[in-house]
């Protein structure tokens, strides 16, 4: 073969390296700005440490369900569902990367101080630099992975409760987070898609598969509550126009859950709340023993580079 | 297809078809009558090409989970997931030759089916992701791009849109680098100490020079593999050295040298018994990487079932 043949074959392919093209990725990764065009401004009357609150509540559940989910990276039953985890991951980072940089603008005293010219952006502060009890996610997100069976469950868990809240939040007199849950309701609503016909799958397969879901069940159900029960933070703010109230979505969610249970033919668990401490749970910064793990690998290269340009 | 004919002349004519499209540099589609070697060549060269994209998720898999920026992490996690996907066209270009990814599968995790090698090298460092991406994406577009245009239609039309992914792959690798050329010093030196490592692995992606490559003629004859190993070798030196100047690393090769009479650099020549070791199975990680591989296939064994228990009660009539 000569080598003008070669040439021609790799030009264009390497064109690249320079710049230009930037729309390659196979299945897309959400990487434009979903902001462009939307009114940025506090909306008067909302106190902005309080928005800056609520934005990492909801930012702090995605990015921490994202971290757990991406770990199932090369490790699924099969390359469709390692492709759907991931494509599930990448969403829900997505929405971190938008409610974290969100709660940066509304208070940037939220922000951790870093050392004077760090040029980490703010989303990657609040990613890296706060510590476990500065996180504000519920414990559904942060418990330690199981198998098949237990991933499904938390994503029918987290998804059918964050759904319910995302079409809500597209009323938010927060044009961002209007914005951010307008986007976000397409995404969750194919997380829950994908959750619930595993569930029934699992639930109908064999009675291996069967057994493993029951038990996964069994296991989370003490972290749902959680995901419908308001902090006052929530409460305040959905008072305002600007947040929802999780305890309203709470028959809504029970509801498709009950559907879900019922035609997969598995009974509700009766299992009490995990308990928090001090009457303290993830949405006040009281987390599990395996948060910090978590934290220890997602935090590690960023902290040990305070000053690194990424 | 590949079923042969009882009448001789009937396999003659069909032989000289198959030879006379090749010779046109048109394409063989799955319904064409092929040799039997040919179809074993191409099963076995895709089935390689597809489980290396697989098991190549897992070096930089690895480093999804400590990202050191929220962008960074939504880029390697999209790249990884183009590899399962790459993965995916790939199986199902196979599949067009008779083989079932089920098979494949099996045939990967018995060892009867190789991947490539680079990726029994260990990824030590954020460093390595750019440098996988600019060195090891780079070598493989290289060696892939000119199969866009190999004899076997559903191959070479998978390549086309796997080339066009991978090009982007590398230039996030080589973004990231550049990137961090830009920071400390201890990124800088975590680049440097990177490339180091996978500078001699890369060129060795090109395979044996073409004098210790047993495959290489038929396939070359074949329409299958399109340029020698040692062109391609050279192509990517050629194309490598001036990027490395622009980053500001070193490559790590004393003989590394520009050569105007031949219009080409020179270079050192690989470590090949190193390569033939890991080839061979003795590289740092090929017990871990088909460990894992081999974990994740029987870890999901149960989900398996339960999907094909489940669709045959749906077909059956009801769920319930």
């Amino acid at each position: 073969m000569s080598d003008d043949l070669l040439n021609s074959d790799l030009g264009g392919v390497f064109d690249g390296l320079a710049g230009g093209e930037s729309s390659q990725w196979a299945f897309g990764t959400g990487f434009e700005d979903p902001l462009a065009g939307v009114d940025t401004t506090v909306p008067d009357g909302v106190d902005r440490a309080d928005l800056a609150a609520y934005c990492l509540m909801l930012g702090d559940d995605a990015l921490i369900m994202s971290q757990r989910l991406a770990e199932w990276c090369s490790r699924a039953p099969d390359l469709e569902e390692d492709i759907a985890l991931a494509n599930m991951a990448l969403d829900l980072l997505g929405q971190a990367r938008l409610l974290l940089s969100r709660a940066a603008a509304a208070d940037p005293a939220a922000v951790p101080a870093l050392p004077e010219g760090s040029p980490v952006p703010a989303e990657d502060a609040l990613a890296f630099f706060r510590e476990a009890g500065e996180f504000r996610n519920v414990r559904l997100a942060e418990v330690a992975n199981g198998d098949f069976a237990h991933i499904v469950v938390r994503l029918l868990l987290f998804s059918v409760a964050r759904l319910a809240l995302l079409e809500r939040l597209r009323a938010s007199t927060d044009q961002v987070l209007a914005a951010v849950a307008a986007k976000g309701v397409k995404e969750v609503t194919y997380h829950r898609d994908w959750a619930g016909r595993w569930f029934l799958t699992l639930a109908q397969g064999t009675e291996e598969s069967r057994r493993r879901l029951v038990a996964a069940l069994d296991a989370l159900w003490p972290l749902h509550p959680e995901t419908v029960t308001a902090h006052p933070l929530e409460t305040s703010l959905a008072e305002v126009g600007v947040g929802v109230d999780p305890a309203s979505v709470r028959d809504e969610v029970d509801a498709v859950l009950g559907q879900v249970l019922a035609v997969s033919g598995v009974d509700r668990p009766d299992r009490a709340p995990l308990a928090g401490v001090g009457g303290r749970t993830g949405r006040d910064g009281m987390h599990t023993e395996a948060f910090g793990r978590l934290l220890a690998e997602m935090q590690v290269v960023a902290r040990a580079h305070p000053g690194g340009r990424w | 297809m590949t079923t042969t004919s009882a009448d001789p002349a009937a396999r003659e004519a069909a032989q000289e078809r198959f030879d006379a499209t090749i010779a046109r540099g048109d394409r063989i589609e799955p319904r064409d009558w092929m040799p039997e070697d040919y179809r074993r060549t191409l099963v076995r060269q895709i089935a390689q090409h597809a489980h290396s994209e697989i098991i190549g998720m897992q070096p930089e898999g690895g480093w999804i989970g400590r990202a050191p920026s929220l962008r960074r992490k939504a880029i390697l996690l999209a790249k990884v997931q183009d590899e399962a996907g790459h993965g995916l066209y790939l199986y199902s270009a196979c599949e067009t030759l008779g083989v079932s990814r089920a098979e494949l599968t099996e045939m990967l995790l018995s060892g009867r089916q190789k991947y490539s090698s680079i990726f029994n090298y260990p990824a030590l460092s954020y460093a390595d992701v750019g440098t996988i991406g600019w060195l090891v994406d780079g070598a493989a577009i290289c060696n892939q791009v000119p199969l866009c245009r190999t004899s076997y239609g559903p191959y070479g039309r998978a390549m086309i849109r796997i080339c066009k992914e991978e090009s982007f792959h590398q230039r996030q690798g080589y973004e990231l680098l550049m990137t961090m050329m830009r920071g400390t010093d201890a990124q800088r030196a975590m680049v440097q100490e990177s490339v180091d490592r996978f500078w001699w692995p890369s060129l060795m992606m090109f395979g044996p020079p073409d004098a210790a490559s047993p495959n290489s003629a038929r396939s070359m004859a074949w329409g299958v593999k399109r340029n020698s190993n040692d062109e391609l070798r050279q192509k990517f030196v050629d194309m490598t050295v001036p990027q490395a100047d622009v980053l500001g690393v070193r490559l790590p090769d004393p003989d590394l040298r520009w050569n105007a009479e031949r219009g080409h650099y020179d270079f050192g020549e690989p470590d090949w018994e190193e390569f033939a070791r890991v080839v061979g199975g003795d590289g740092p990680c090929n017990a871990q990487r088909m460990a894992h591989r081999r974990a994740a296939h029987e870890d999901g064994a149960w989900v398996r079932e339960a999907a094909t228990a489940f669709a045959e009660k749906s077909a059956r009539g009801g769920s319930r």
